[in-house]
């Protein structure tokens, strides 16, 4: 089992036809997720790979091939048009890797999907790779491995070196999930904190936070008082200057909050081990967890 | 993107609020013309992107023309924090009776545009935040909706609870704020303070604005808002070659791909005693261009003794990566030591391509930083 995917996940990859979208479909397919259509208007009628037929909207996709989930890699300006557009469709979850949305199209976006139960992972996002079971997004296929370790973060490429690090130490994962590095996003640490302490496949897991905002604060809170499973965490931008935004639009310490050492105090309070160095995750899972 | 005051009250102008006439001068003949045109008393207020400009002696009550001109003289050039003054506001002064906080921001939680108001205007919102957060009033704005007239009204009424008149000035001043807020796509606008007169008449008499980066591609005149002299030039190089890239005072030049692992990098840079030059996320792409760029921003800093690479390859192939890295380095010439940790599909062929150049390969996020730092401080 994963979090938020299944065997029953059938995806329709909004976007199918541009640039990104065409590589990390044809990833995915290799991998072996269950891409049903593709959506890309004006594009409806042709055949992706020759083997995932192209509509020109999401509707279409869900009543002709059964699509329940969409992967989005359209540009910033029309991010949030796909977002209502597969909610409205019927998808129930939503994973947006478009970077650069405006906020404002996502605080709008927000009440629409609450409305209708629909999930969003992201904007500004890797997606989530459920190790065997489905990749929703772009993290890469190769440094995965299956195994009991749950792993949620705000960020790509340091998530990859953690995953990383982890298979290599031959602890596998239930799902690899990337929340988005934006200040407002679909699933937020508590979503996955709380997915991950439900699902039984879940023994321990690590959670990658970042500077600006508070989340990291209250995912801590919520671990100490319902969390049983051993959970790990890092911080990325201790070095950060504040008022300046560190690429992700929501990494930003303003007015002397959103602190790298506010939020490892806050964690290490709760009980949770924060490590210094990225290297330093695995072996502090490994002490606490003692499997 | 942050924007100064007179810019930012342009903005709550077109919305509506009330905000006095005010124009900026970047020399003091400018001022006292300006200042002729309105009559006096006027307000002389340097226009910088910080705050605390008041208490750095960049704000002054100017009654006469005498004033203007020496106080347009003193804060013409004056450094602020760091930033340069090189223009000021010229406004009428008013008669304050009261003072008010108005501010707006995203709340990440309520996943919504929180309205923040509080009768401790004038003063610095943080530090009421801080010492008596129960001062400060709060409501999170349905965006179906928008801030109702009843929200408004009651948010008014809980600043000025014996004065009906008032509380109704506020409420429209937050709802006009708000219709700003959203069709500027700001992520911060600030009234502070919004005060009243003693005849009882509303005043927005400054004004903060943060402008969303992500969505200026849909108001292409925000572009000229822009203080390039506000600006860092190697930052402003990187934004216009579409570089995510923040200065520090460091001497080991980083060049990382993802936000996440850019500032994990930094961090490490500092944990084994070096400095870091630079935040930077090169994105997705090797082309031998991008690293160009990026080098030469990096580089055009002299305390920068040694450049790290540290690039998780993901899908993409640490080979072409390497070859990016290598055409780009061979096209420049480049007197430091660099690093470069690539990890990923093909990183042994990366590494073999390394091993016949200068640069320095390391097989590890760790080993690379070390290493790095050796560099740089055996050239400091």
């Amino acid at each position: 089992m994963a979090i938020f995917v299944d065997q029953n996940t059938k995806v329709v990859v909004q976007g199918i036809t541009g640039r990104d979208g065409g590589f990390h479909s044809s990833q995915m397919l290799a991998y072996g997720t269950d891409i049903v259509a593709g959506v890309t208007p004006g594009r409806g009628g042709q055949m992706f790979e020759d083997k995932v037929p192209v509509y020109n909207s999401v509707k279409q996709a869900v009543e002709e091939k059964g699509a329940n989930t969409s992967v989005i890699f359209v540009p910033p300006f029309g991010a949030a048009g796909a977002i209502y557009e597969a909610a409205d469709a019927g998808c129930k979850l939503i994973v947006c890797i478009t970077e650069g949305v405006p906020t404002v199209d996502m605080v709008k976006v927000m009440p629409y999907l609450q409305e209708r139960g629909v999930r969003l992972i992201g904007p500004n996002c890797p997606g989530l790779l459920a190790p065997g079971i489905a990749k929703l997004g772009i993290l890469p296929t190769s440094i995965v491995k299956e195994g009991p370790v749950g792993l949620v973060s705000r960020s790509g490429t340091l998530t990859y070196e953690v995953v990383y690090q982890l298979s290599a130490a031959g602890l596998g994962q239930t799902t690899c999930l990337g929340i988005g590095g934006d200040p407002v996003i679909g699933t937020n640490f508590m979503d996955a904190i709380e997915a991950f302490n439900n699902d039984p496949l879940t023994e321990a897991f690590v959670m990658i936070g970042e500077i600006g905002g508070d989340a990291e604060e209250q995912a801590a809170a919520w671990i100490q008082e319902n969390c049983k499973k051993p959970v790990v965490s890092f911080i990325a931008g201790q070095t950060a200057p504040p008022g300046k935004r560190m690429g992700h639009a929501g990494a930003i310490v303003s007015g002397g909050s959103g602190t790298a050492a506010e939020k490892k105090k806050a964690l290490e309070a709760a009980g949770i081990p924060v490590a210094e160095r990225p290297m330093d995750i695995v072996p502090a899972l490994q002490e606490i967890w003692k499997r | 993107m942050n924007i100064h005051e007179y810019q930012a009250k342009d903005i709550f102008r077109d919305f509506g609020l009330p905000v006095p006439g005010g124009k900026v001068a970047a020399t003091v003949d400018e001022a006292v013309d300006l200042a002729n045109e309105y009559g006096y008393p006027v307000m002389v207020k340097c226009q910088v992107l910080t705050g605390g400009r008041g208490k750095a002696g960049g704000i002054k009550f100017s009654p006469t023309e005498d004033d203007v001109r020496k106080n347009a003289e003193a804060i013409l050039g004056m450094d602020i924090k760091g930033h340069t003054v090189h223009k000021v506001l010229i406004t009428p002064a008013v008669d304050i009776e009261s003072e008010y906080y108005i501010g707006m921001l995203i709340d990440r939680n309520t996943k919504r545009v929180l309205l923040m108001a509080s009768a401790e205007g004038g003063v610095e919102i943080e530090q009421v935040a801080k010492d008596t957060p129960e001062l400060i009033f709060k409501q999170p704005i349905d965006p179906r909706f928008g801030l109702l007239d009843h929200e408004a009204l009651d948010m008014g009424m809980r600043l000025c609870p014996d004065d009906i008149k008032k509380a109704r000035q506020l409420a429209s001043a937050m709802q006009k704020l708000y219709v700003a807020f959203m069709h500027s796509d700001a992520s911060l606008a600030e009234i502070n303070p919004f005060i009243f007169t003693p005849e009882g008449k509303g005043h927005a008499i400054d004004a903060k604005v943060n402008l969303d980066d992500n969505a200026l591609f849909r108001h292409p005149g925000y572009e000229d808002l822009r203080d390039l002299d506000a600006e860092d030039p190697s930052e402003r190089e990187a934004r216009q070659a579409e570089l995510s890239f923040v200065k520090l005072e460091g001497n080991v030049g980083c060049l990382v791909n993802g936000a996440g692992l850019a500032m994990a990098t930094m961090d490490l840079v500092k944990y084994y005693g070096g400095r870091p030059a630079n935040f930077l996320d090169i994105g997705g792409s090797s082309k031998p261009e991008k690293v160009v760029n990026a080098l030469t921003i990096i580089l055009s800093d002299p305390e920068v003794k040694a450049i790290l690479f540290n690039i998780f390859g993901g899908i993409t192939r640490c080979d072409d990566v390497a070859k990016g890295i290598i055409a780009a380095t061979e096209s420049m010439d480049i007197h430091v030591p660099i690093v470069v940790r690539l990890t990923g599909t093909n990183e042994e062929e990366a590494r073999a391509l390394l091993a016949e150049t200068d640069l320095v390969p390391a097989e590890t996020m760790d080993e690379a930083v070390q290493k790095a730092n050796e560099l740089a401080g055996a050239a400091s």
